[in-house]
C-alpha cells in the first residue's frame, strides 16, 4: 500500500484531492484577478479611490475564514462556492495593491511615446502597459495563490470542501495520523510548486527583465 | 427567473438576520457559565498573550536583521513558509500528537504570528531614509541609540501594520482552534455546525467578525497616537 | 587643524579609493576637496570622523590621532553635514537641531534654546521650529542640517556636497549665507564638492584629487588658477580659468575717465565716441553716441561695477555686456565715479599680472586667505 492510498470514506483519490484543491484555490485567485485588474486600474487612475477601496478590502480580509465560510452557507448551501467566494475576496486584498503597483510602474514617458507612435488605446494597454505591469502583478498573484491554497484547508471544518483539509478532519475522526501528515506535507509541497510554476510563468512572460536588475525584481 | 433568484437571495439574507436575531435574544448565550462574555474574554486573552509572545520573539529579531541588513533571505523564507502552512492542519496535528490542551493551540498561534511581525519590522527598518541613518552615525549616535531614536520611530507605521496582521491572524486561528476543543468564540461555530444549530453558527460567526474589525479599529487608533506626525503625513 | 598623514584606503575587492594623502587643513579656514567621481574625496572626508577607517596612515585633529578616541565620542565633537541633509523625519526642526547637545547631556530645554539661536544664525523663520522636515523646502532642510551640525559648537565641520542637491538659485543663496556664517563662527571646515566653481568660490585652500585617490595639487585658489600643476588639473579647471582668475584682483586698478560723463544741461564732448548722461544726483541715465541729435533716446548702461568693492572680473564683465563697450563705475551709493573702456581694463589686467609676478619673485606674497570681492557673493535678486 503506497502512502498515497486513501481510505474509501474520504470519498476521493489522492490525485482527485489535488485536482479539487487546485481547482478551487487557484480558481478563486483567477476570479479575484479578473476583478482586481479593473479595480486596480481605476485606483491607479483616480488615486482618491485607493484608500477607501483598500480599507474595505482590509476589513474583508480580517474576517476569519471560518466565520466567512459559515456565513456564506446561508446563501450557497454547502458547496464549493461556499469556500470559493471568500477565498476570492481574500485574494483581492493582495491583488489590488499588486495591480496598482504594476500600473504605476509604467513610466508616463513610455505611454506618451506609444501614443506618439500611433498605438490605439487597446493595443497600447495590451502590448505596452500590461507587459510592464506584469512583474508587480505576478508577485502579488504568487502570494495570493500560496495563501489561498493553505486557507482553503479550513473548509475541512465545515464539511467536504476543504480539499486536503478534509483529509485532516478525517484523520482526526478516524484516528489515522498518517492522513494528517500526508495532508500537511502535500499542502506545503503543492504551495511551493505553485509558487515556482508561477515564477516560471512570470519569467516567460517578461523575457526582457532577465539580467541583474530584472532578477532582483522578479525574485520578489 | 431573476426575480426568483433575487427573492431566494433576499430570503436567505432575511434568514441570516433571523438567525442573528435569535442569537442576540436568547438569554442562554448571554448569561451563566458559557456565556458570550466568557468566551469573548478567553478569545481576547489568548490573542493578547500570543501576540505578545510573537512580538517578543519577532520584533528584536526583525530589528537586528533590519538594522544590520543581514538575514533578508531568512526573513522572506519564513514569511513564505507561514503563508504556505495550513493552520487547520497544524492545529489538528499538534493536538493529536500532544493531546488536547494549551500547547497544541498556543504553538500554532504564536508560530504563525511571528513571520508577519518579523517581515514588517525588517522591511520597515530597511526602509528608513539612509541619509538620516548616516547623519545619525556621523553626529555620534551609538548603534543602539540609532535603532531606538531614529530607525524604530521611522519604521513604526510598518511595524504596527505587521502587528495588526499578526493580531488578525491570531484571532482567526483561535477561531479554528475550537475544532480541537479550544473555547473562545469559535466554539459557537463548531458546536453549532455539529448540532445543525445555525443560530449558534451565525451568532458565533458575526461575533468573531466583529472582534476582528474591532482589532483593526484598535490599531488605527494606536497608529494615530504612537506615530509621529512627521511620518504620518507621508 | 586637520592633518592627513600618508592616509590610504584600500577596499577588500582591491579598489584603492585614497592613496597616500598628505595635507594639512589650517584652523579657521575652509579647505575644499574637489575632483571627479572616484577620486576619493568623500572617502577621505569620512575617514576624519571614522565613518570609514583608513587602511594606512593616520589623521590628526590638533595633533591628536582620531583613532585614539572612541568613535561615537569623536563624532560628537565634529559637525557633519551631508548632501540630502538626513534630517530625522519623525522629529521637529528644533528637536533635530538639538540632537547633539542632548546626546552630550544638555537638558532638553537648554538644547532647544540653543537650537532656536542657531535657527537665527542660519536665517530660518522661527515659525518653522515646530514643523517637520517634510514640510520644508530643500533649501530650508539643508539649512537645518547646517544648524544641527553647529549645535554643539564643534571646532571642526565636515561637509559632504551639502549644496549639490538643490537648484542653482537656492545653491547660490546657501553658499553666500554659508560664507557669512563662517565669517561669524570661524570653524575649521573640510568641504567636499565635485564643482570646481564652488571650490573656487568657497575655498581658502583647494585640494584637487584625481581618480585613484591621488592628490594632484593643494593650493590657494589664485595659485591654482594661475599655476595648475599638470594637465589633469588644467583640464579640470576648465577653459575659462583665465577669466576666473580675475576674480581675485581688485577693480581699483582700473583707470577711470570722467570727461565723457556729463550732468543735466551740460553739452556732450563731441570728441569722445560716447557720452554718459547722469542726473542731478550723479546717477547714470544712459549713453549717447557723439554726433547724436538732441532728444534721441539714451542707450541703456547694462550693469555697473564698484571699483572699491568689486574684482577685475566684474569690471570686465560690465564692459563686455555694455552696449557701448564701456563700463560704468559707481560708488557704494550708486553714484557714477567714472567710466572705463575695454582697452583700459585689459591694461589693468596686464599690470595686475605683472605686479603679482613681482611679488612672488621678491617673496612678498602672503599665505593668507584669498581676498574676496563683493561680486563673488552678491545675492541673486
Amino acid at each position: 500500500m503506497s502512502i498515497f492510498d486513501l481510505p474509501s470514506y474520504v470519498g476521493s483519490s489522492f490525485p482527485g484531492l489535488i485536482a479539487t484543491q487546485l481547482e478551487v484555490s487557484l480558481g478563486a485567485v483567477a476570479a479575484g484577478l479578473v476583478l482586481a485588474l479593473p479595480i486596480g486600474q481605476a485606483c491607479a487612475r483616480w488615486p482618491k479611490l485607493y484608500p477607501p477601496v483598500l480599507s474595505v478590502a482590509t476589513v474583508a480580509y480580517s474576517i476569519p475564514s471560518l466565520a466567512f465560510f459559515v456565513l456564506l452557507i446561508a446563501y450557497t448551501g454547502l458547496t464549493e462556492t461556499t469556500v470559493l467566494i471568500p477565498l476570492m475576496i481574500y485574494s483581492l486584498v493582495l491583488l489590488i495593491p499588486g495591480v496598482v503597483d504594476g500600473v504605476r510602474a509604467v513610466p508616463p514617458e513610455v505611454r506618451l511615446s506609444a501614443d506618439a507612435m500611433g498605438f490605439g488605446p487597446a493595443r497600447r494597454y495590451l502590448q505596452v502597459e500590461l507587459p510592464i505591469a506584469v512583474p508587480a502583478i505576478m508577485a502579488s498573484v504568487r502570494i495570493a495563490a500560496v495563501s489561498s491554497i493553505s486557507l482553503m484547508s479550513v473548509g475541512g471544518v465545515i464539511g467536504n470542501y476543504g480539499g486536503f483539509g478534509d483529509l485532516v478532519s478525517w484523520g482526526l475522526h478516524e484516528n489515522k495520523i498518517r492522513l494528517i501528515w500526508l495532508a500537511i506535507a502535500s499542502l506545503a509541497v503543492l504551495a511551493m510548486l505553485c509558487d515556482g510554476a508561477l515564477l516560471l510563468l512570470q519569467r516567460t512572460l517578461t523575457p526582457w527583465s532577465r539580467g541583474r536588475s530584472g532578477r532582483k525584481r522578479a525574485a520578489q | 427567473m431573476v426575480a426568483r433568484a433575487l427573492g431566494k437571495k433576499a430570503g436567505r439574507a432575511v434568514n441570516l438576520l433571523n438567525y442573528l436575531n435569535s442569537f442576540l435574544h436568547d438569554p442562554a448565550y448571554w448569561h451563566g457559565q458559557d456565556s458570550v462574555w466568557q468566551r469573548l474574554l478567553q478569545h481576547c486573552e489568548y490573542t493578547g498573550i500570543a501576540l505578545l509572545a510573537a512580538a517578543v520573539l519577532a520584533f528584536p529579531l526583525g530589528c537586528l536583521t533590519g538594522h544590520t541588513g543581514r538575514g533578508g533571505p531568512l526573513v522572506s523564507v519564513l514569511a513564505t513558509a507561514a503563508r504556505a502552512l495550513p493552520t487547520f492542519g497544524l492545529l489538528v496535528l499538534l493536538t493529536v500528537l500532544m493531546g488536547i490542551g494549551f500547547l497544541p493551540v498556543a504553538v500554532p498561534l504564536v508560530a504563525l504570528a511571528v513571520p508577519p511581525i518579523l517581515l514588517a519590522t525588517h522591511v520597515g527598518i530597511r526602509g528608513v531614509d539612509p541619509a538620516a541613518v548616516d547623519a545619525a552615525r556621523g553626529l555620534g549616535m551609538r548603534p543602539m541609540q540609532i535603532l531606538l531614536q531614529v530607525e524604530i520611530p521611522a519604521a513604526l507605521p510598518s511595524i504596527l501594520n505587521g502587528l495588526r496582521s499578526a493580531a488578525v491572524q491570531i484571532v482567526a486561528t483561535a477561531t479554528i482552534a475550537a475544532y480541537v476543543s479550544f473555547g473562545g468564540l469559535g466554539r459557537y461555530i463548531v458546536d453549532g455546525l455539529s448540532e445543525y444549530d445555525y443560530v449558534q453558527v451565525v451568532g458565533g460567526a458575526v461575533l468573531v467578525a466583529l472582534l476582528s474589525i474591532a482589532v483593526l479599529g484598535l490599531f488605527a487608533v494606536l497608529k494615530r497616537v504612537v506615530v509621529s506626525p512627521g511620518i504620518r503625513a507621508r | 587643524m586637520i592633518s592627513f598623514v600618508q592616509v590610504s584606503k584600500r577596499f577588500p575587492d582591491g579598489t584603492v579609493a585614497v592613496d597616500g594623502l598628505t595635507l594639512t587643513a589650517p584652523d579657521g579656514a575652509i579647505t575644499v576637496l574637489v575632483g571627479p567621481s572616484g577620486c576619493g574625496k568623500t572617502t577621505s572626508l569620512r575617514m576624519v570622523n571614522r565613518l570609514i577607517e583608513p587602511t594606512d596612515g593616520k589623521i590628526l585633529i590638533d595633533g591628536v590621532d582620531v583613532a585614539g578616541r572612541p568613535a561615537a565620542e569623536l563624532r560628537r565633537s565634529i559637525g557633519y553635514v551631508i548632501q540630502h541633509a538626513g534630517l530625522f523625519p519623525h522629529r521637529t526642526v528644533v528637536d533635530n537641531i538639538a540632537t547633539v547637545p542632548v546626546l552630550l547631556g544638555a537638558s532638553r530645554r537648554d538644547a532647544r534654546n540653543r537650537a532656536r539661536e542657531l535657527m537665527e544664525l542660519v536665517e530660518l523663520d522661527p515659525a518653522l521650529a515646530t514643523r517637520y522636515p517634510h514640510q520644508l523646502s530643500g533649501g530650508q532642510q539643508q539649512r537645518v542640517g547646517v544648524a544641527r551640525a553647529l549645535a554643539a559648537d564643534p571646532p571642526v565641520l565636515l561637509m559632504d556636497e551639502p549644496f549639490s542637491a538643490v537648484d542653482p538659485i537656492v545653491r547660490k543663496n546657501l553658499q553666500e549665507q554659508f560664507l557669512r556664517i563662517q565669517s561669524e563662527v570661524g570653524k575649521t571646515i573640510l568641504f567636499v564638492t565635485h564643482d570646481i566653481d564652488e571650490a573656487v568660490k568657497l575655498g581658502d585652500r583647494i585640494a584637487v584629487l584625481r581618480e585613484g585617490g591621488i592628490l594632484a595639487q593643494y593650493d590657494t585658489p589664485q595659485q591654482l588658477l594661475a599655476h595648475p600643476a599638470d594637465e589633469f588639473v588644467e583640464n579640470f579647471l576648465g577653459l575659462d580659468r583665465g577669466v576666473r582668475r580675475l576674480s581675485f584682483f581688485s577693480a581699483e586698478a582700473v583707470p577711470l575717465l570722467t570727461e565723457p560723463v556729463v550732468g543735466p544741461g551740460v553739452a556732450p564732448d563731441q570728441t569722445a565716441p560716447w557720452t554718459l548722461h547722469v542726473d542731478a544726483d550723479r546717477r547714470p541715465r544712459g549713453w549717447s553716441a557723439s554726433g547724436a541729435a538732441e532728444g534721441t533716446d539714451l542707450i541703456s548702461i547694462g550693469h555697473t561695477f564698484e571699483p572699491a568693492a568689486d574684482s577685475l572680473r566684474a569690471a570686465l564683465d560690465a564692459a563686455v555686456l555694455s552696449p557701448t563697450g564701456w563700463a560704468v563705475a559707481v560708488d557704494a551709493d550708486g553714484r557714477v565715479v567714472g567710466v572705463a573702456s575695454q582697452e583700459s581694463i585689459a591694461a589693468a589686467i596686464r599690470s595686475a599680472h605683472d605686479i603679482e609676478a613681482l611679488d612672488k619673485s621678491s617673496g612678498r606674497e602672503t599665505d593668507g586667505p584669498p581676498t574676496r570681492f563683493a561680486d563673488a557673493t552678491r545675492p541673486v535678486r
